[in-house]
């Protein structure tokens, strides 16, 4: 396993407490690890310190030493040294620790300046909480109630400035609330390297704008709008749909690429309304691609499969899996896997091709690599299909060879696990000579042609795991319940070995896993209950000289050396 | 009473009958002597040279200028910068615009020993967008002297070479700011950095190490190499070495500009004697020494002062001598030099109002104590002016100032709440009686902004 560099610890006092925190911490994050609360609006741990909000104010001091001699300066009353405290306030997000640094976060000199910031920041902010976008994660509201003045001392006209002022094509500016923090100014420079926010005029007018000629139109966008402390940046389309607290949080993995950003889903009484991304440092920091967060749409969408059918006919899943059984008996049957299958499922899948003796393969996705969290690999499980021995190699881009198999006359059956076999590669005429089992949670030209469908689920209503590009084991969970008449797909595939004669390993994500860590090497050591959040970083060794398709994007490390300290 | 005789070292041509600003007049009078003398020194020899003289910075701060120049980072390879901040934006201060106007060479002179000092091989004078013929004057004078050899290459023969270029700014008081200038040389809107990390001296323009000086403090290195440290430091009082330019203005006989050496006159002799006392029939009511963020005194009021030894003296606005050290006790500075004076015609309220009006429309809204709390305070002053004070006005309004100042990343901060914070706290009697007499003062025309 990778083993962290120990990073050199500096001694700190914070409030008193002593702490040793690694080199280089600044003072927010330093009091953050003994339990305290700095308030901020523009600092950010994944960006640059602007310095700007000024609500991070606290106090400072030094052990005080004789300038000539280097000897300590000792308090006669305490026997301590004594402390030299620097009186201005200083900056939380820009201090870095040094040793023997006292830090001072609740005296009455850093309650007055954060007081102060909030009465500042509240002057101009139009009254609107109970009906603001930002739906009840407004840094401004929290913390007005812990560090505010709880009046008003402005009796003048308030600065009105412009109201839903489109940024981009998912981003909204409400700029009476902006409080001008520019975290989303440093996003796009330095996350896109996209120059394309900036204010424009003075003071108290100042206001966030898109440069000249330009949009927000990235597509990182939608993270302004997650790291806007207050209600300024919204989501067009979350804006207004529903209050934060009243939704369920889950955590998912985004299944538009090998990067396999970690994701939360946001839900209420089995409706998706929202995925945000979640943090982990080791794959996607805070962020994900806009693209990823309407994934959800998949789950209402009007081509989900609510049933199995036999020959286009509705039929029981009973039924259907009986006739699919009927259709692999003659042989020359293929296995088209899925790189956005779980590994459970490839798991599964490689079992039933194996009691089916047939051949199998995954179609490759591929895109261009954006260099952030958009890999060039566009399966999210592409190193699943490794791991489970669903393929031995990097899949090629097309099914031809299926289709020349076809062609000869050597597959007359072909079981697809949600793959779009025509737009894979094979044609309607070589499709039109072949029985074809689909199974999958959304119609396709394939599942129209298939004698068997069996409706299968959305990654966001199943349990799971995905093994991301740096050979990552993340786990995903169910945000929501099944579409009525589809079945969790290791159900399907459980029962389908069980119906071409197989022994049943397990219809549910835990009970596959036994047999699943004993029978695959490389998950010898993983269980699936004790997964950490942030993922396992499996063995990689055995794929080392593949050659994967990704590029380097944020985090992406191809064929992590392991190392055992 | 004779007024006393001014020392004008910087200021000893400006105004001359028939002094020009061609290159062959400043050359007639000796120009660019002490740059073919100063380029065949060792430069660290000239950084000591300047550093002993104690010459401080003369754009407000009064920072040492051979302290700042001793913080640059020489060892990191990079190219390293001189700034020339000719920006210039600070209310009652006029001094820098007279140098570049009428005596441009001076300022390229001693720019061009400071770069050599420095190693500087790029300079820029970057001067305010609001002065087009200063920028004119200098690109014509920076042209001479580039032909003549003393910018560009091998300067005065040598093997050293060194250009200047003439940038002119957006048109904001934050553009004169160290920090703020440098991002908007760079191209970018001029929002001051923070620092610490870092500073100018380490990385600064294009992140090399940038020194960013004064037109003013720049022409004093050319006479602190003319004659020598020892005898500059024999000008002015210690620590406060060298002659000021003051530029008095408001209700004086004779507003201008006036050199004298460092604390030389007291400020009751610069107002009474220099500038011709207050006007017929007026008396004076309160003066800002240096520039208008400077904290305001007012004619009556005492103050205690220590003296090193311990013992204490009192003075009275009259008796502070005019330098960084003795303003500072007084609990003001020297800042730019503009000694703006008013008469007991002014009503402090209003005055206040329009010092408040010019930094709320300066603040580049960078950081939210400056920039919400420098326009709250205008509002409040307008609307006071505007005949609606309240009793609580003058409290609210000081108490507003207290938190902008010392919680922001520039000195802006201190710029825009000083004045508020000395007015009331020196005329809040005044602030009061507008609540009461709403008739005190009729509205009028206010609207700076």
């Amino acid at each position: 396993m990778i083993q962290p560099a120990k990073p050199e610890l500096v001694t700190v006092f914070i409030d008193g407490k002593e702490i040793a925190v690694p080199k280089g911490t600044n003072v927010i994050e330093a009091a953050r690890m003994v339990g305290t609360d700095v308030p901020h609006y523009c600092y950010h741990p994944k960006l640059t310190v602007a310095g700007n909000c000024r609500m991070c104010l606290i106090e400072l001091g030094m052990p005080m030493a004789d300038r000539a001699t280097r000897e300590p300066i000792m308090d006669p009353e305490t026997g301590k040294q004594k402390i030299n405290w620097i009186p201005r306030p200083q900056i939380g997000c820009g201090t870095t620790v040094v040793p023997g640094m006292h830090v001072k976060t609740q005296s009455q000199m850093v309650k007055d300046c954060r007081e102060g910031v909030m009465e500042f920041l509240l002057i101009n902010h139009p009254l609107d909480c109970p009906i603001c976008d930002q739906a009840g994660e407004c840094k401004l509201q929290e913390q007005a109630t812990g560090y505010g003045r709880g009046y008003s001392r402005f009796i003048e006209q308030k600065n009105v400035k412009p109201k839903r002022t489109q940024l981009g094509p998912r981003v909204m500016l409400d700029d009476e609330r902006c409080v001008l923090c520019s975290r989303c100014i440093r996003f796009n420079q330095e996350i896109v390297k996209e120059d394309v926010l900036g204010f424009v005029d003075r003071g108290s007018y100042s206001t966030l704008t898109c440069y000249p000629g330009k949009e927000l139109t990235n597509n990182y966008s939608l993270n302004t709008v997650d790291i806007c402390p207050v209600g300024a940046l919204t989501s067009t389309d979350f804006r207004f749909k529903m209050r934060v607290w009243f939704l369920k949080q889950t955590n998912s993995i985004d299944t538009e690429s090998s990067v396999g950003a970690n994701t939360v889903v946001w839900s209420r009484e089995g409706v998706i309304y929202r995925i945000t991304p979640r943090q982990n440092d080791e794959v996607n920091d805070t962020w994900m691609a806009d693209s990823g967060r309407v994934l959800y749409k998949q789950v209402q969408a009007d081509d989900r499969l609510k049933t199995a059918t036999i020959g286009g006919k509705l039929a029981s899943i009973e039924f259907a899996l009986t006739e699919a059984a009927n259709l692999v008996k003659t042989g020359g049957v293929t296995v088209v896997g899925s790189g956005r299958s779980s590994v459970e499922e490839q798991f599964l899948t490689k079992k039933l091709a194996t009691t089916l003796g047939a051949e199998t393969t995954i179609v490759a996705r591929t895109g261009e690599d954006d260099g952030i969290l958009i890999s060039a690999d566009r399966n999210p499980n592409t190193r699943g299909a490794l791991v489970t021995g669903l393929i031995s190699d990097v899949p090629t881009t097309d099914l031809s060879a299926l289709g020349a198999a076809i062609d000869a006359g050597s597959v007359t059956t072909i079981v697809s696990v949600g793959e779009d076999l025509l737009a894979a590669g094979l044609t309607a005429d070589q499709l039109s000579k072949v029985a074809v089992i689909y199974l999958g949670a959304h119609g396709n030209p394939t599942s129209a042609m298939a004698q068997v469908v069996m409706p299968t689920l959305t990654v966001f209503e199943k349990n799971g795991t995905f093994i991301n590009q740096q050979f990552r084991l993340q786990k995903f969970a169910a945000a929501v319940p099944g579409l009525a008449g589809s079945f969790d797909d290791l159900y399907v595939l459980d029962q389908f070995i069980v119906a071409v004669g197989g022994e049943s390993i397990g219809v549910d994500v835990k009970s596959v896993w036994p047999t699943l860590a004993a029978e695959i090497p490389a998950l010898a050591t993983a269980t699936y209950a004790n997964l950490p959040a942030t993922g396992l970083l499996l063995d990689s060794t055995p794929w080392a000289s593949l050659n994967f398709p990704e590029g380097k994007s944020l985090h992406f490390e191809p064929a992590v050396e392991t190392t055992t300290a | 009473m004779s007024a006393p005789a001014e020392t004008r070292i910087i200021f000893k041509h400006i105004d001359e009958e028939g002094y020009s600003n061609d290159i062959a007049c400043y050359q007639k009078h000796g120009g660019y002597e002490i740059l073919k003398k100063s380029v065949t020194q060792a430069p660290p020899d000239i950084r000591d040279e300047v550093k002993k003289s104690g010459l401080r910075g003369r754009g407000g701060a009064g920072f040492s200028c051979g302290l700042k120049w001793s913080f640059v980072d020489r060892k990191s390879g990079k190219p390293i910068y001189l700034v020339v901040n000719a920006d210039e934006s600070e209310p009652g201060t006029f001094k820098d615009r007279y140098i570049i106007h009428q005596d441009p060479h001076q300022l390229i002179e001693g720019t061009m020993i400071s770069c050599f000092a420095n190693d500087v091989k790029q300079a820029y004078i970057y001067i305010r967008g609001e002065f087009p013929e200063g920028a004119r004057i200098l690109e014509k004078a920076i042209q001479e002297a580039r032909d003549a050899g003393f910018v560009g290459k091998n300067i005065c023969g040598t093997d050293y070479s060194c250009d200047i270029f003439v940038h002119r700014g957006a048109g904001a008081y934050i553009c004169g700011e160290e920090t703020g200038l440098i991002e908007s040389l760079e191209g970018k809107r001029a929002n001051p950095r923070i620092k610490p990390p870092y500073f100018p001296a380490v990385l600064g323009l294009y992140q090399c190490p940038t020194i960013v000086n004064n037109v003013e403090t720049l022409c004093h290195v050319k006479h602190i190499m003319d004659m020598g440290a020892d005898e500059y430091l024999k000008i002015g009082t210690p620590n406060n070495t060298g002659t000021r330019i003051f530029c008095v203005s408001g209700h004086v006989k004779k507003p201008g500009y006036y050199e004298f050496p460092c604390g030389a006159v007291t400020l009751g002799t610069l107002l009474n004697d220099v500038c011709g006392g207050p006007l017929e029939g007026r008396t004076f009511k309160a003066v800002i020494p240096g520039g208008s963020s400077a904290k305001i005194l007012r004619f009556g009021e005492k103050f205690t002062i220590k003296n090193k030894d311990g013992t204490t003296k009192e003075w009275t606005v009259e008796d502070i001598p005019m330098d960084f050290d003795s303003l500072a006790a007084a609990g003001t500075m020297g800042g730019s030099g503009g000694v703006i004076v008013m008469d007991d015609s002014v009503n402090m309220v209003d005055a206040l109002a329009n010092i408040n009006a010019f930094y709320a429309h300066e603040s580049c809204g960078q950081c939210t104590p400056c920039r919400e709390g420098s326009l709250w305070m205008k509002k409040i002053s307008t609307r006071m002016v505007h005949g609606e004070a309240r009793p609580e006005d003058g409290e609210l309004i000081k108490n507003v100032a207290d938190q902008i100042a010392g919680r922001t990343i520039c000195a802006f901060g201190e710029a825009c709440s000083w004045p508020t914070q000395s007015f009331v706290a020196k005329f809040g009697d005044e602030f009061k009686t507008y609540a009461t007499d709403k008739k005190a003062k009729p509205a009028d025309s206010l609207e700076l902004v």
